[in-house]
């Protein structure tokens, strides 16, 4: 079957767990619940051969409440069609089931939202970090966390300061002006 | 006094204080003296001979870590030789090298490594940053990127580019040879025998 005659079975066995269904352009996704996940995912995998989990993202909608979304964006490499899952889950929870055993490349890209994000996920085998030093205190992408970056301690290398920036950063918009006057200098041309 | 034989005649001293050293060369040069005795041999500076040696034969330690990397290889490849200048002998032993070549974006993670590394380089060692990224942290202001590997490291010569061309990276190793030409290298790794033989002749 098309990719998509396989998404009415996925309605007509789990309607409930799914709470939303947006569509665009073709492609499908649904707003399920944080509890639901297991259930959807396995089912997905298992009866409707969406085999690959081509990412796992995290999104901070800061201000907003839940405040992080996760989007699970599967394919089905036997109907090539795709799928995608999201969640929303607030900061106090802060908490969500991992899909790592149900496709073993969610073990990576969970362990990439914990260090970016600090979402933790209940039953991953390994969750540290996998981008920033072991022991960095803070969670880059949130949205509170500047580009420049925090001091912190670094063991052995004995300094992270703050990046200095020299008045940028460098946003570009689109405009007519020639490049020495889009981009500033970092420091002025001496007299 | 001079003495001629199968190996390398010791050396003596003039009242300048410059050490000369006695080369027996294995061809014979034809030159205005008497080429059958003085034709073997060459004076020169102990410095400029030691200088010479080493800056002709500079074992990169390829501390390639991003994009530059590829660069390095290119530089390393048939077309923009570097075995020109004897630096073909890329070890990935740190302990078998004379200059750490850092090319890419150096983050604190990795910086960590590579600190280690170049502690683990003997002496004389130098350090070339090649590339934006690791003279200055290039386009990435961020949290994670060292602004410029010589915040941790003693940096030689930098080499701008995104990537330099090999031969930019040529050019650079070039003039890191002209620096090491200049150094005083009998001055700096034996001062007390300098001391001594300054001493001694005054």
């Amino acid at each position: 079957m098309t990719g998509q005659e396989l998404l009415p079975s996925l309605e007509k066995s789990l309607g409930e767990k799914l709470q939303r269904k947006t569509e665009f352009r073709g492609e499908t996704s649904y707003s399920i619940a944080a509890d639901g996940l297991r259930e959807v995912a396995k089912f997905c995998c298992d009866e409707l051969s969406f085999d690959y989990l081509v990412d796992i993202t995290s999104i901070d909608n800061f201000g907003e409440e839940p405040r992080f979304e996760i989007v699970y964006e599967l394919y089905s490499m036997p109907h090539a069609s795709h799928l995608r899952l999201k969640l929303r889950i607030s900061e106090d929870v802060g908490e969500i089931d991992t899909v790592s055993d149900i496709w073993p490349t969610a073990n990576w890209h969970e362990r990439e939202i914990y260090d970016m994000m600090g979402i933790k996920f209940k039953g991953h085998p390994d969750l540290r970090r996998i981008l920033m030093w072991d022991g960095y205190p803070y969670f880059p992408l949130r949205k509170d966390f500047p580009l420049e970056g925090l001091p912190s301690e670094m063991p052995d290398v004995a300094f992270t300061k703050v990046t200095s920036m020299e008045g940028g950063p460098f946003v570009t918009q689109p405009t007519t002006a020639k490049t020495k006057d889009r981009e500033p200098r970092a420091r002025p041309p001496e007299l | 006094m001079l003495q001629l034989g199968g190996s390398a005649a010791p050396a003596f001293l003039l009242r300048t204080g410059w050490l000369i050293l006695v080369f027996v060369m294995p061809e014979k040069h034809p030159t205005a003296y008497d080429s059958k005795i003085e034709g073997n041999v060459i004076f020169t500076r102990f410095d400029a001979a030691l200088n010479w040696v080493r800056k002709n034969s500079l074992w990169p330690m390829p501390m390639g870590l991003a994009c530059c990397a590829i660069e390095l290889m290119a530089t390393a490849a048939s077309r923009f030789d570097i075995a020109r200048f004897g630096a073909e002998v890329m070890r990935f032993s740190p302990r078998q090298c004379d200059v750490m070549i850092v090319a890419g974006t150096v983050t604190y993670k990795m910086a960590l490594a590579v600190k280690r590394i170049y502690e683990q380089m003997p002496e004389p060692k130098w350090v070339i940053a090649m590339g934006a990224c690791a003279s200055t942290g290039g386009m990435y202001r961020s949290y994670a990127v060292l602004q410029g590997i010589d915040q941790l490291l003693p940096v030689d010569v930098y080499i701008s580019g995104c990537p330099p061309r090999p031969e930019a990276l040529l050019a650079g190793l070039m003039k890191l040879q002209e620096k090491i030409s200049r150094e005083r290298s009998l001055r700096r790794q034996k001062p007390e025998l300098v001391e001594k033989l300054e001493e001694a002749l005054s």
